[in-house]
């Protein structure tokens, strides 16, 4: 395997709702500040790849707009995913185990605040036993946390205490839209949105972007003092019945996180793109984290989740504390489709 | 159309009459039972049943469901496996019209659960372990919600099958209604462009690196993916660069009559052809080259429709050589 590293990270001072910038207009400085901070010229870089959804604006190839920003002329290898840009992040990674390239830069947007986020995710579920019924994506987590809460009798009240962290993890992060001095009592009493989901429990709506650059070996060496090493990476799908799995429990997110090689050392942190807070107490079990590993120090989506980027900026905040020194080895995590259905884990570490 | 600064467009995003999906042998199977008011499912090698079948074992991605004795009807009863609640239907999607429970529901003799709603009238009913019993829509044509719902099932209880549908063919296809909603901002630079037209101006826009004129911009210029944040007035005459004749009635409210042309038009000054509808002269006179310059609406705001269409100013026709690069 090729050594592949994050080189520089950049995101976007996130919102509740954009109504001046479009997308591509707040892609440009997210992606300007990743190339700068790279130290690679634009022309330079081998591969860029976004992940966006075009369904959250409701135009079709909204994605190929989103080109418009990062300067595709002379036309540049680039590639897209229909998924958070952690995705397309895999396959720059993948690109680059080709040795074709030795960098790629990685961006992720989207402005969930321009149609109804929790409805439009309804169509990301089964078309035939499922869609026609459209169940929120926010009905089909709280399916999930009903089926969790059962099977290992934690209460409303634990999903309350990893809500009330989140926000108040999220007061030392510019880019977070939920902040606050929040205690779980506050969390616990804030209104039922689709039991046993309240409020705080469920990731606000948020709107904006982020950007990577990966390099390999000697560059990333050459790049960045602490390059954040990738040194594991996988992903799984759990069968899109909902009914065939048991939703007490993410045996994709168990098995990408042994693939990866969480087991093979200690962390720091944790990075975990969690959009409920059940979320983070199915994929604690399942990753095996200790219990003195930080879990989402930046407060996480559920204080800010820009739908596209949210995964990928687990990487970036797992790197950018390693760049910074702050920690040595972290766990990014990126989840996709209805009720954790897909899941990357990821090994990121300084040395 | 203006709310404080910021310019929104209200946009709907369907499909007329939904999307048609041809369900294949198994999912039929399955909604032809729930038109007969039965729920059937399917026996995998290991013997266990899948409820609503799939066509394939999710273990192995064997084939299931080739042979008519794999399948085998369940319940009708169930019990809940995991629930939440609907305090508020969405019109249009949810086809309950009060509050209701999304649950996963397995039948007695599945060994999976399946997606429905339960009608309870309250959560303070609902709980993981309720015993529940279909009930059937009246009029059933091969749908999901033939089952209407999933109700409570107290002691004592008995589900009652529905009449028999009366239909002969199994079912082959759904149709399922997309519609979403979405209140769209423009950008900041398309925002500028757009206030122009209420001032009868066409502006573009170029990043400080370059002399190329984007209209209406985006706000980068898409070579170098940097911002344009330097205004240019451009037009109002320019020059179309290739065109179509329009035969098909009814695609636009601005061209009520067929045939239409439209076309791609260099405004002068622009360095990116501009979309346009073409007026003032028959389709068949419409030609590459052509000079044509912008008719503005009776009232004008910020909102593309107060481009009327562009009409021919009678000017010679510019050469090839110069409108080659847009086209």
């Amino acid at each position: 395997m090729r050594d592949v590293a994050v080189v520089s990270f950049a995101q976007s001072k996130h919102v509740s709702a954009d109504t001046q910038r479009n997308e591509v207009e707040t892609i440009i400085p997210v992606v300007r500040e990743a190339v700068e901070r790279s130290g690679i010229d634009r022309a330079e870089i081998g591969f860029t790849i976004s992940g966006s959804c075009d369904y959250l604006s409701g135009g079709p190839f909204t994605f190929v707009a989103g080109l418009d920003a990062v300067g595709a002329w002379p036309p540049i290898n680039e590639s897209h995913v229909e998924m958070d840009a952690a995705w397309a992040l895999y396959e720059a990674w993948v690109v680059l185990q080709t040795g074709t390239v030795d960098s790629a830069l990685v961006y992720g947007f989207g402005k969930s605040s321009m149609g109804d986020l929790h409805e439009i995710m309804a169509l990301q579920s089964d078309p035939y036993y499922v869609a026609p019924l459209w169940p929120s994506m926010v009905d089909l987590a709280a399916l999930q946390a009903c089926a969790y809460l059962e099977e290992t009798g934690h209460t409303e009240a634990d999903l309350a205490e990893v809500a009330a962290r989140s926000s108040r993890d999220a007061r030392s992060n510019a880019n977070a839209v939920r902040s606050g001095d929040v205690d779980a009592a506050d969390a616990l009493s804030a209104p039922i949105v689709a039991p046993p989901l309240r409020e705080l429990d469920i990731a606000p709506i948020t709107d904006g972007a982020a950007a990577l650059v990966l390099a390999a070996g000697d560059l990333a060496r050459q790049l960045c003092d602490r390059p954040a090493w990738i040194r594991g990476i996988d992903h799984r799908i759990d069968s899109q019945a909902m009914g065939l799995r048991d939703l007490s429990t993410s045996e994709s997110a168990r098995l990408a996180a042994e693939k990866a090689g969480v087991a093979d050392g200690l962390f720091d942190i944790a990075e975990l793109h969690t959009q409920f807070s059940h979320e983070e107490l199915i994929l604690a079990d399942a990753l095996g984290l200790a219990d003195d590993v930080v879990r989402s120090p930046s407060g996480g989506p559920l204080a800010a989740n820009p739908v596209m980027s949210a995964g990928l900026i687990r990487f970036g905040e797992v790197a950018a504390r390693i760049h910074n020194g702050s920690v040595n080895r972290g766990v990014a995590h990126a989840a996709s489709g209805p009720a954790l259905q897909q899941n990357l884990v990821a090994v990121l570490e300084g040395n | 159309m203006a709310a404080g600064d910021a310019l929104v467009a209200h946009h709907v995003l369907e499909y007329p009459g939904g999307y048609t999906r041809s369900v294949g042998p198994v999912i039929g199977r399955y909604l032809t039972g729930l038109r007969e008011g039965r729920i059937t499912g399917v026996r995998l090698a290991d013997g266990r049943v899948l409820v609503p079948p799939l066509e394939y074992d999710p273990a192995t991605a064997d084939p299931i469901g080739v042979d008519d004795d794999e399948f085998v009807d369940v319940g009708p009863s169930g019990l809940v496996e995991s629930w939440t609640w609907v305090a508020e239907p969405r019109p249009g999607k949810h086809h309950l019209d009060h509050p209701f429970a999304f649950a996963l529901v397995r039948p007695d003799g599945a060994d999976t659960a399946m997606l429905h709603v339960v009608d309870a009238g309250s959560p303070d009913v609902m709980r993981v372990g309720m015993r529940v019993m279909p009930r059937w829509a009246g009029e059933r044509t091969g749908t999901l919600t033939d089952l209407e719902a999933w109700v409570p099932q107290a002691d004592g209880d008995v589900p009652t099958p529905p009449e028999p549908s009366g239909a002969t063919e199994p079912v082959s296809g759904v149709v399922a209604p997309v519609r979403l909603e979405y209140d769209v901002n423009p950008g900041v630079a398309p925002t500028r462009f757009l206030h122009g037209l209420a001032e009868r101006r066409l502006v573009g826009e170029r990043a400080a690196d370059s002399d190329e004129v984007y209209v209406p911009p985006r706000g980068s210029d898409p070579k170098t993916g940097h911002p344009t944040e330097i205004e240019v007035e451009v037009g109002p005459k320019g020059t179309i660069t290739t065109f179509c004749i329009v035969n098909i009635p009814g695609l636009s409210d601005l061209a009520p009559e067929i045939p239409y042309v439209c076309a791609q038009i260099v405004l002068d000054g622009a360095s990116l052809a501009f979309f346009g509808l073409i007026g003032e002269v028959e389709a068949s006179d419409v030609r590459m080259g052509m000079r044509v310059e912008v008719v503005w609406a009776d009232e004008v705001s910020a909102d593309q429709r107060s481009i009327r269409y562009f009409r021919p100013t009678g000017e010679p026709d510019a050469a090839y050589d110069d409108y080659k690069d847009f086209i």
